[in-house]
Formats: C-alpha cells, sequence, structure tokens
C-alpha cells in the first residue's frame, strides 16, 4: 500500500532522507508497539460494545459508566501510545515569527485611526457629541426595564414577617402547639398559623421553639412577659447568613448554625457567644390563651435574618 | 506563481494524483484557500512537557461538560414548583418537592445512562476547575504569563472565575437540600454588598428569598449565558495560543526564537485526541464508581430544614472557609448596617485575590523593570520570589479552604469547636508568612544544586601521590541523560519537477 502511494505522489520529501532517524519511531520495537496498541484498540472496542449490550440489557447502572468509561480509556491510551511511540520520534523545529510589525506598518495603523478617523471626528464634534450622547442614554434608558422587570423592589420586605399579634404557633403539619406538647430540652420548629406550607413562611418566619423550664423564663430586660412556662421563641433564620439555625445543644442550652458554627445562647436572649453571627436571634413574645394555645404577642420587634445596608 | 490553478474542472476533470481526498481538498482549496494556511497548521509545532497538558484536562473536560450537560438538558425541568414525587425512589414518594428535584431524582433513575451523565457532569466540573487552577499555576510559577502573553493570562484568570461561579449556579439547579442552602448563603452574601446589595437580591431572585425564580434564571445562566462566554473566552485562549505559538522549557537547541516539539499533524493531534477519550474515560469511570452529590439522600430543599457538616464543592471551599473564621463585625452607622463579617470574606476577600490574579503581570513588570518578549520559560527556582510568592498565595488559599471543615476536623480530632476555630484563624493569617521565607530559602538551595531530581552518582575520592584528596563525581547513569536528536524544521515536501530533465531542478513549496 505505502509503495503504490510513493509511485502515485509526485512529490518527495526535502532536506531529510526517509531513513533519517527523526522520521522513526520512538519504539525500539515497533512491530511490539503495534501489536499492544492493537490489543487496546480490541479491548476498547470490545468495551464500546459491552455499553450497547449493558444499556439493551437494563443493566445496573455502574456497568454503563465502566464500560464506556473502559472503553474511552484504553482507546486513549492506545492513540497516545501511538502518537508517542510510532510517529516520527523528532524533535522537529521550527522558526518564532516575530508578532510585531514593522516600525512602518504600526505608524500607518496609527494614522489611519487618527488621522482619517480622528480627523473626521475633529471636523464634526457636535454631531459626535451627540451620538455618543445618544449612545450612552440608549444604554442608560435600556438598563432600567432590563433591571427593573427583574424583581420588586425590597421596600419594607425585609423588615417584616407574617408573625401578628395572637398569631397561633403551628409546627410544619399545621397543628397548634400546646403548653403541654414539649418536655423540657425538647425543640420544635413552628410557624404563624396559614404559613407553615408556604415557601415564604418558611424561608422567613421559621422559628424554633424550645422549653427550657417548667416556669416562665425572662431572657432579658423587657422580656419579662415573653417566655411562659419555659418556652422561649426565636427566629430560625440565622443573623450570619440565614441558614436554619437547627441544632440545639441541650446540655449547654446553646443553640447552633450548622452552616457556620455561630453558637447563640438561648437563656441570654440568644446572643451569639461564638461564630461569625454579628446578632442575636430575635425573639418572640410568646403568650399561652385560655385553651392553653402558645400565641405570639407580637410579631418580632426587629428584622430576621442577616444584615443588610437599610436595616437601621 | 505564474502557474495558474485550474479553478473551472468539471467533476470528471482530473482526480490528481491524491485521488478523492486531493479531489475534496482542491475544491475547498477553491472556495476557502485552504492549502497554504492549512499546511502551515498541520506543521505547526507542539513542544513535549507533561504539565503542558493540564490546560488540555481542563479543555476536555469542558468538552464533556457539553456533552453530558447537553443530555442533561433534555430531561430537567427548571422550575421551582411544587409537585409530590411519584418516582421510583421509595422513601421519597409521596413527599412534596419541587419538579427541579422530582426532574433531577428521575433522570437519575428512571431514564437510563442518566445518572451516569449526571455524576459523570459533576466530576468532569470539579475537575475542570481543578485543571484550570493546577494549569494556572503551571503558567504561573514557570513565567509564561510574562510579555506577550499577559492578555491570555487575563483570560484565564476570567475563565476560572466563570467555571467557578457556574459550578456553583450548576450544583444549585437540582434544588436539594445542600445546594439550596447554598442558594440562600449566596442570597445573604449579595444582600451583605453595601448601598446596592438588597436591590441586587431581589433582582436577581425576582423578591425576597427564595421567591419562585431562582432556579429558572440560575438554569438559563448556567446552561447558556455563562458558557457561551466560556466557549468564546476557551476559542480566543486557544487563538492566542496558536498565534503566539506555546512557550518551552529551557534546553539545547531551544531559543527564544524557535519551538521544539512535535508537529501539529499527526503526531500531536494522535497524542491529544487519546488524551481527550482517556479525559472522558476516567471522568465516565468516576461517573460509574464514585459516587456524586446524591440528591435523593439529602432530600428537597425546604427553607427551615438543614444538614449537619454541609460543604460546598471543593472550589467553593476556600469562600466557605473565609466566612467561618471572620469574626463577627457589623457596623451600624447613620442607620445603616454594613455586616462586614459577610462582605469582607466573601465579597472583598476574593475580590482582592482575583484583583491580585489580574494584576500580576503588570506587577511583576514593574518590580522587575523586565519589558522584554519571552518564550522560554523560568525554572520556578530560578525566581525564588515569585514562586515564593506563588506558594504564598496557595498556603493562604488551601488555609482557607481547610477551614472549611471546622465542624468536621473538631469532630474528627475530638476538640472543642472553638479551639479549631481560633486555630484556624492563626493558621490562615500565619500560613503565607511562613510558606513564603520556606519556599523562598528552597528555591535558593535548589538553584546552588544542579542536579536535583537525577541520581546520585558515586564520589570518588582519590589520593595523589602529593597525599591530596580530589573528589570526582562519577558520570550519569545513561537512563537520567536525555539522549535526543538535534531538532530539525519538520520535513517540507518538494514537488517533483514537471519537465525532469531539462529544467534540473526541484521546486519547492514556500510558505
Amino acid at each position: 500500500m505505502s509503495d503504490e502511494m510513493e509511485h502515485r505522489t509526485p512529490v518527495s520529501l526535502a532536506n531529510v532522507r526517509a531513513d533519517d532517524p527523526h522520521l522513526q519511531p520512538a519504539a525500539k520495537n515497533p512491530r511490539r508497539v503495534e501489536q499492544v496498541i492493537g490489543l487496546l484498540f480490541v479491548l476498547g472496542i470490545a468495551c464500546f460494545i459491552g455499553f450497547a449490550v449493558t444499556y439493551f440489557l437494563d443493566a445496573p447502572a455502574w456497568t454503563y459508566g465502566a464500560t464506556l468509561g473502559m472503553g474511552l480509556f484504553l482507546m486513549g491510551v492506545g492513540q497516545v501510545a501511538w502518537g508517542k511511540y510510532l510517529m516520527p520520534r523528532g524533535p522537529f523545529v521550527e522558526e518564532r515569527h516575530e508578532l510585531a510589525s514593522s516600525e512602518m506598518e504600526r505608524t500607518a495603523f496609527a494614522a489611519a485611526i487618527v488621522d482619517r478617523g480622528g480627523g473626521t471626528v475633529k471636523r464634526r464634534r457636535f454631531l459626535f457629541g451627540l451620538l455618543g450622547g445618544g449612545v450612552g442614554i440608549f444604554s442608560l434608558v435600556a438598563l432600567i426595564p432590563l433591571m427593573r422587570s427583574f424583581g420588586p423592589q425590597p421596600k419594607g420586605t425585609l423588615f417584616k414577617t407574617n408573625w401578628k399579634k395572637g398569631s397561633y404557633l403551628v409546627d410544619s403539619t399545621g397543628r397548634r402547639v400546646q403548653v403541654g406538647d414539649l418536655g423540657i430540652g425538647s425543640i420544635v420548629t413552628v410557624f404563624p398559623q396559614g404559613f407553615e406550607n408556604s415557601e415564604n413562611g418558611q424561608a422567613v418566619d421559621q422559628t424554633v421553639l424550645i422549653r427550657i423550664s417548667d416556669e416562665d423564663v425572662v431572657t432579658g430586660k423587657g422580656r419579662e412577659t415573653w417566655g411562659p412556662h419555659g418556652y422561649i421563641a426565636y427566629s430560625k433564620v440565622c443573623t450570619h447568613l440565614g441558614c436554619p439555625v437547627g441544632l440545639y445543644e441541650q446540655q449547654l442550652e446553646l443553640l447552633v448554625c450548622p452552616c457556620h458554627q455561630s453558637q447563640f445562647d438561648v437563656t441570654k436572649a440568644a446572643i451569639p457567644i461564638f461564630g461569625p453571627a454579628p446578632r442575636p436571634l430575635p425573639q418572640l413574645p410568646l403568650y399561652v390563651d385560655a385553651s392553653g394555645n402558645l400565641r405570639s404577642q407580637d410579631g418580632f420587634n426587629q428584622p430576621v435574618g442577616p444584615g443588610f445596608w437599610e436595616r437601621a | 506563481m505564474s502557474t495558474e490553478v485550474n479553478t473551472e474542472r468539471t467533476k470528471k476533470q482530473a482526480l490528481g494524483p491524491y485521488g478523492k481526498l486531493g479531489q475534496t481538498l482542491n475544491e475547498l482549496d477553491d472556495r476557502l484557500g485552504v492549502a497554504k494556511g492549512g499546511r502551515t497548521f498541520l506543521d505547526k509545532i507542539f513542544p513535549d512537557h507533561w504539565s503542558f497538558m493540564l490546560g488540555e484536562i481542563a479543555l476536555y473536560s469542558f468538552f464533556v461538560l457539553l456533552i453530558t450537560g447537553i443530555f442533561l438538558c433534555f430531561f430537567y425541568t427548571p422550575s421551582q414548583a411544587l409537585t409530590i414525587y411519584h418516582g421510583s425512589y421509595a422513601p421519597l414518594v409521596g413527599q412534596r418537592v419541587s419538579e427541579a428535584f422530582a426532574s433531577t431524582v428521575n433522570l437519575s433513575f428512571q431514564v437510563r445512562t442518566g445518572l451516569l451523565m449526571r455524576q459523570m457532569h459533576h466530576w468532569a466540573c470539579d475537575i475542570f476547575v481543578g485543571a484550570i487552577v493546577v494549569h494556572m499555576a503551571r503558567v504561573f510559577f514557570t513565567g509564561a504569563f510574562r510579555k506577550p502573553r499577559e492578555l491570555n493570562w487575563t483570560i484565564g484568570v476570567t475563565l476560572l472565575t466563570l467555571a467557578i461561579v457556574n459550578g456553583f449556579i450548576g450544583y444549585s439547579l437540582p434544588d436539594d437540600l445542600v445546594s439550596g442552602t447554598g442558594i440562600r448563603i449566596a442570597y445573604s452574601i449579595i444582600l451583605s454588598i453595601p448601598l446596592l446589595g438588597t436591590y441586587v437580591a431581589f433582582f436577581l431572585f425576582g423578591g425576597n428569598f427564595p421567591g419562585t425564580d431562582i432556579i429558572q434564571r440560575f438554569f438559563f445562566i448556567h446552561v447558556l449565558i455563562i458558557p457561551l462566554i466560556i466557549l468564546g473566552l476557551v476559542g480566543a485562549h486557544l487563538f492566542l495560543l496558536v498565534r503566539q505559538k506555546h512557550t518551552q522549557f529551557p534546553g539545547e537547541g531551544r531559543t527564544e526564537h524557535n519551538v521544539v516539539g512535535s508537529p501539529m499533524f499527526p503526531v500531536f493531534i494522535a497524542k491529544t485526541n487519546g488524551f481527550f477519550f482517556i479525559v472522558a474515560g476516567v471522568t465516565a469511570l468516576l461517573g460509574a464508581f464514585a459516587q456524586i452529590n446524591p440528591i435523593w439522600q439529602f432530600g428537597p430543599y425546604v427553607a427551615d430544614h438543614i444538614s449537619y457538616a454541609v460543604q460546598p464543592d471543593w472550589y467553593m471551599g476556600w469562600l466557605d472557609g473565609a466566612l467561618r473564621v471572620f469574626p463577627s463585625w457589623e457596623t451600624v452607622v447613620f442607620g445603616h448596617t454594613i455586616p462586614w463579617e459577610v462582605t469582607i470574606p466573601s465579597v472583598i476577600f476574593p475580590g482582592i485575590i482575583f484583583n491580585i490574579c489580574y494584576a500580576w503581570p503588570a506587577l511583576e513588570r514593574r518590580y522587575t523593570k523586565d519589558y522584554a518578549l519571552h518564550n522560554l520559560l523560568d525554572r520556578p527556582r530560578d525566581r525564588p520570589k515569585r514562586t515564593a510568592a506563588g506558594v504564598a498565595m496557595l498556603a493562604l488559599l488551601g488555609m482557607t479552604f481547610i477551614a472549611s471543615a471546622t465542624d468536621v476536623i473538631a469532630h474528627f480530632l475530638d476538640l472543642p469547636l472553638n479551639d479549631v476555630l481560633v486555630a484556624m484563624r492563626i493558621l490562615i493569617i500565619a500560613s503565607p508568612f511562613v510558606a513564603y521565607p520556606i519556599a523562598y530559602v528552597i528555591c535558593k538551595e535548589l538553584q546552588g544544586f544542579a542536579n536535583a531530581g537525577k541520581r546520585k552518582t558515586a564520589n570518588i575520592v582519590s589520593r595523589t601521590p602529593e597525599g591530596e584528596y580530589v573528589s570526582v563525581s562519577a558520570p550519569h547513569y545513561e537512563d537520567d541523560v536525555h539522549n535526543e536528536l538535534e531538532a530539525i524544521p519538520v520535513p517540507t515536501f518538494v514537488v517533483e519537477p514537471e519537465i525532469p530533465e531539462s529544467s534540473g531542478g526541484v521546486r519547492t513549496v514556500p510558505r
């Protein structure tokens, strides 16, 4: 085959003879390498066929990747070996041509821009100003709807939750929490009734209800009535980055955020005692109504969650 | 050239000496003029060094990402709308999940090869970012970013940021518990930006967290906008590589003005194509045998649920670590809150890091007053200050990365979490200052040790008749000496004279 080609070809190698060592394969025993590569290719093809077979047999999921991956890998190794051991070993050299143009070319280029283009602009400064201004105004004007259509203005959204005066505390199934429900040391995530299933309710209103004793708990000044019967409620949204503060260390009476390990002292108005959280978790003032339901005296007295510019 | 090419052949005319293929090439050349440039391209020399394939890993894992990503697009539903799961994964049946979550679980379990494609996609992403980082380190430590290649360095840094961002957005798409927590954190980070943060967050998410739009928007950004930019920049990256030609390490016959290596065709093509197969194959094997992101175990995202010991994908680790160790420095001034404990580690810190990367070529030019063109690479040891600076940067980022596992470390070593955190703070601040001098000294030591990396040879000590002792080191082992031929130009082909006898000469085909 190769002989035939050479006969038909009107070209021949310049500079080097066909038996030049640069053109010889790097392998000491090319015949052997060829056999090995052939074997790799055959195995690779077998793997590809295996992939089709596993597919039609609906074999376990890992077999697809095993056959496909092995096939690709073997074919790949074969090709690299072919390139490395059987092709002209070289090395070959090539000159780098200078990227820079001649001094004259550069001057002519700059002149085309400055003299031809700049001259045109200088003669029609007014028009150019108008054009530039127009493009600028267009980009501004185009930007406004482009940005503005993407979402509502924040306005007061971040300051509010759905907790109101008299909201019933319900768990995630919507069941009202009663004063006898939790044992000491227990914790449950609660929502204002009606919002336990809404995404916004889960994200914003989520609150942890902890019972730390049988008696009323006072966590700080002005919070004398907020913890009836040992129940305290804090916003579950971490003041660091908004993760749910979902871990309760019962012994130490700490709430721990699993994301960045901020720790809040449950007995002291949830002040952060460790980690990156900057503020206490807002506390929800509670009361127990006549039929034993836990309800909120009012909403949170400050925005829940992480800090933001508009927050005072 | 005076000889006219016959461009008005009929199909029957002149099947040239190269048959059908030759004719196709001729037809192509008639229309596009590809012969001359094409041959230059095929003869193009690529230098051989193992470290030059790191960029190829990145490129090929990007191809794997494109292919597997297209597959996933056919089955994924980018919607936060809630639905009841009725798929084949029993523990989730009957649960309220988002359509995004349900479709991801379904494409994993009910679409044949779906799980493989998903896992390959995720693995390819981790490899992609990793290969970019290692490739970037290679370029940095060998000084390949120097003039004339600063622009390509800039493109590379941009590609890294885009890869990290798109990786984050991508693993957020399944809307599972872990990634949902990540989105929540991202929202809070945006919120922390002074002045604009609230608006940016509201416009990006279409309202307060979680809003209803983010999955759909992330999907669009993830599968179209960023990949398109990456594709364009990769194209530019490769174009510049070809235009400026690859750098090479110094060596025999290698100068600033030449390139020594293998020609594009067929040697480099064979190797690099084989390497593409290997990268794809390894990714597929990882996808088959190494489980990644089993979202059905995490469950769907519910805003008030949380999992313990959660880490993001590895390339986000340094940011998570920075957020963990930074002290709580929120300030309230003039009725405005600035949560520095979020803004500094997650916005300003990465901003500084990436800007240092962008600025480095210019900084080094100014500092060393080296404005020359460089095509030969440095050995890292020969530029001890640069190498030490790079090591210091890696140490800093490595430590913040480790800090993203404070809880796991505390648990594993049975230490109080607080102690681990304080220790990490100290280590992070100290690491660059410790790493720099150590790296610097190692470089200096290596400079004085010419045969580092080669096998030791015997030292022959002999005594002269005068009683003087002379030590001579024995020659290197034969295997350690690189016996390379002297490089020659890629053989050009010569068209044999058309009128052999009379003209007597050969006509070479000039470039």
